[in-house]
Order: structure tokens, then sequence, then C-alpha cells
């Protein structure tokens, strides 16, 4: 390991981290450190993507009741942000099903939604850091006998330093009072 | 096996203090009637073999946690992570002045908790594992139909909340698992899916389950107050939170 300057040293134990640019506000889902391999294979940090607006969710591939919904819902949201806005809106959904949501099972389920992989991404966590994802986002699941899933589904808006900035639970329609939420996440500051 | 120099050895023992590696009790594990079936409606829970912490994680392991992973320090631990309570009747950051070593440590979140475990390669245990574990008594892996069991699990609810908590250390059951019931509200891994609802296209369903509860949701072992109780103070708990009566054990695979 390189040495590292004093004040640099000094700087990273009074914020605890030591090169990003702002230390990461406390309340920032970044907070977790967890891992997400997204549909091509690539795994990164989730505060890797710190920077970006973006809607996310929680679903499994092999769902066939709300899940589809809940990203036909993520389509509809971001059809109705208004531009220029919208090209910086970037739209996650992550898996609750790592054992069996493989990253072909990704790539498979994004050709089949016909997701435009400009701004989707599709990620599996390490099955370890499902349940803690879920819990920092709010939501809920259990799996069944049969391999299917009980959860609850809602859109998450996160800001560009990871801060929940709005929730909905409307799922199959949009939401305005969230599109509002995202339009204004999306306002230059 | 390394052959350490005997004053490494006694420093080791001073910083260890009185924290000893946890025990863990094999549980063997089975087809097991859940107060919450599995589908929703009367299925059985299939519980794999595991290992279970023979005690509830006490104040002294806790404070051996924190020591060496400070981001869990209650004055450094993220607000993401923890409530503004988390550790807060300990006399320090670092020091639990009148909090006694044995007791069951407490208002800890699930965050915390999970964390802990993972320093000990271990998990939470499921709803189900835990359950199961806390079905036993002194001589039976399932004493639930003894109404001496109800009657003991149900007397430990209606202890003041202001009272002291107790040591660890209770009798030990038919596993060799202590203090499940009469201690402290623990903690499971899938604290807050439990009363999902069992159909996730019918959102409003799945909130009126949330919040009647026992009413709503087809439960089994409906003479089990304890447990369904549980299942209902469990589920109205975010992973931040933490209480005073809420600690946690973990368990392993087999």
């Amino acid at each position: 390991m390189k040495r590292l300057a004093p004040w640099l040293f000094i700087a990273s134990l009074l914020t605890g981290q030591a090169f990003a640019a702002t230390p990461l506000p406390a309340d920032s889902v970044y907070q977790l450190h967890v891992t997400l391999t997204d549909q091509d294979g690539h795994a990164q940090p989730f505060a890797a993507r710190r920077g970006q607006v973006q809607l996310v969710s929680m679903i499994y591939t092999s769902c066939t009741m709300v899940c589809p919904m809940i990203v036909d819902t993520m389509k509809l949201t971001r059809k109705a942000v208004a531009e220029p806005g919208r090209d910086k809106l970037a739209l996650l959904a992550v898996s609750f099903d790592p054992e069996r949501d493989s990253v072909d099972a990704l790539r498979h389920y994004a050709a089949a939604r016909k997701l435009d992989m400009r701004y989707w991404t599709l990620a599996r966590p390490q099955p370890k850091d499902a349940r803690p994802l879920a819990a920092l986002l709010g939501l809920q699941y259990r799996q069944l006998p049969d391999g299917d899933f009980n959860h609850s589904s809602e859109l998450i808006l996160l800001d560009t330093d990871g801060r929940i900035a709005a929730r909905t639970s409307t799922i199959g329609r949009v939401d305005p009072e969230f599109v509002s939420a995202v339009n204004k996440a999306l306002e230059p500051h | 096996m390394r052959v350490w120099p005997l004053p490494l050895l006694m420093l080791g023992a001073l910083l260890a203090g009185p924290v000893a590696a946890a025990d863990y009790a094999p549980l063997p594990g089975g087809t097991f009637t859940s107060v919450l079936p599995a589908d929703g409606k009367a299925a059985p829970a299939k519980i794999a073999p595991f290992r279970l912490r023979t005690e509830p994680v006490t104040n002294a392991e806790f404070l051996a946690f924190v020591k060496t992973h400070p981001q869990w320090r209650r004055d450094q631990v993220a607000p993401v992570f923890a409530d503004r309570r988390y550790l807060s009747h300990w006399a320090a950051p670092d020091a639990l002045g009148d909090a006694l070593p044995q007791q069951p440590v407490t208002r800890v979140s699930w965050f915390a908790a999970q964390a802990f475990c993972e320093s000990e390669h271990a998990r939470l245990p499921s709803w189900y594992e835990w359950e199961y574990a806390a079905a036993a008594d002194a001589r039976r892996a399932d004493a639930r139909r003894d109404p001496a069991w109800r009657e003991r699990v149900l007397q430990w609810y209606s202890r003041p909340s202001s009272q002291p908590l107790p040591v660890v250390g209770g009798a030990p059951d038919v596993h060799g698992v202590r203090d499940l019931n009469g201690v402290v509200w623990e903690w499971v891994d899938d604290f807050n899916a439990l009363l999902v609802g069992s159909d996730s296209r019918d959102q409003d369903g799945a909130d009126k389950m949330k919040f009647c509860g026992a009413g709503a949701v087809s439960m089994q072992e409906k003479e089990n107050y304890a447990t369904l109780m549980r299942i209902a103070m469990l589920s109205a708990l975010k992973a931040v939170d933490t209480t005073n009566n809420m600690g946690f054990r973990c368990a392993k695979p087999d």
C-alpha cells in the first residue's frame, strides 16, 4: 500500500472515507457495502451508482405475477417524466432471488421484457446481501415452499447521493405525485 | 498448532475479557407446524438442520464486537443502520456502565444484529428456525401442546418492561439452547416479511394483512397467542429500530 500523506490520513479519519470527493450523507443507502452484478456480468459496488437519479425496485425474474407490472410501471413512470431530465433517469431492478437469478437469467429477462439497456440495469446481489438491501430500501419478501415469493411492490426514487427521495406503492399505472418527485430530483441544482 | 509466547497469551486473555467463543447447539429441523403456514394456507414449514447460538448475545459480547468493528459504535454508526436509541443504555460508546456484561444486549437494530452474526461467521435465524427452536422445553422438541409451556411463555409477557433484564443462562432445553422464551425479544432474518400477503398482485390485501395481523392472516395454532404476539411485534418493526427488550442470537448452517 502507498503511504498516505499525513493530512489525507487525518481527513480519512475525520470523514471515514479516504478518497470520495464529498463524504456520503449519513442517510444514504450507499452506506451499505454490497456488490451488484449486472446482466452483462459486470460486478461493482452499489455505491458506484452514486451521481445518478434512479428508480429502484426489487423483483425476481421467475415471477409471473406482480414483477412484470413493477417493471412496466418503472417504464411508464420514466415515460411520464419531463424532458430533458428524463435522459438522466436510470432504472434499476435488483433481484431478491440471486440463487436462481444468474447473470444469464437477468440477460434473458432484459431481452424478453425488451428493456432499453441504455438506462436499465438488472442486477443480482450476493445471496447474503439481498435481505439487508431490501431492509434498507424498506422492501419485504418471503420465500414460499414452491419457490415463489411473497413480496411488497414499490418503486423507490434515489437522489444522486443515494437518499430515498420518494416511494410509491402504486403499481400498474403512473402515480402523479411520484412523477413530480422524480421531476424535482432531476432539476439541475 | 502455533505456540504463542506466554505473555502474548495473557495479553490476549486480558483483551478478550470474559468473552469466550460462543456455543452453538445442533438442531435437527424437519417438518414443523408453524403458526404461520408456509404457503399462507396450511403448509408446514420445512426446516433444514442448523445450529443455534445457545444463548442470546450479551452486552459483553456486543461490546467486544464494537471494539473491533468501530463502525458499529453508537457514536459512529450510520443512521440508515440504527436509530438514535441504539445502545443508548450503555454508559459510553465503548463502556457498559450499569448494563451488566451477562445481560442480553438490547437496543440493537436488525442491521447491527446481522453484522454481529456475520462477525461470528453466522447469520440471524429465520422465523421458522426461531419458532421451531422456541417450541422446545427441557424434555420435548415440541412442547407447544402442553398448557404449562404456554403458561410459562405467556407469563413473561406479563412481566413489566420496566424491570431490569435477567442475565442469560437459564435452564437448557432438550437441544441445549437457553433463554428463547422469557428473557428478550429476538430479531430474526425475515422479521419484516412475515405478514406480507400471499398474493402480491393484491396490494390492498397485503396492506390489510399487515395491519390486521392475526385477524387477517390465516394462522394456525391460534391458541399460541404468545407466538402470534411475537409475529405482530416483529412485523411492526423497521430494520433500524431498537427497543429496550429486543436482542438477538445467531444461527449457522449445520
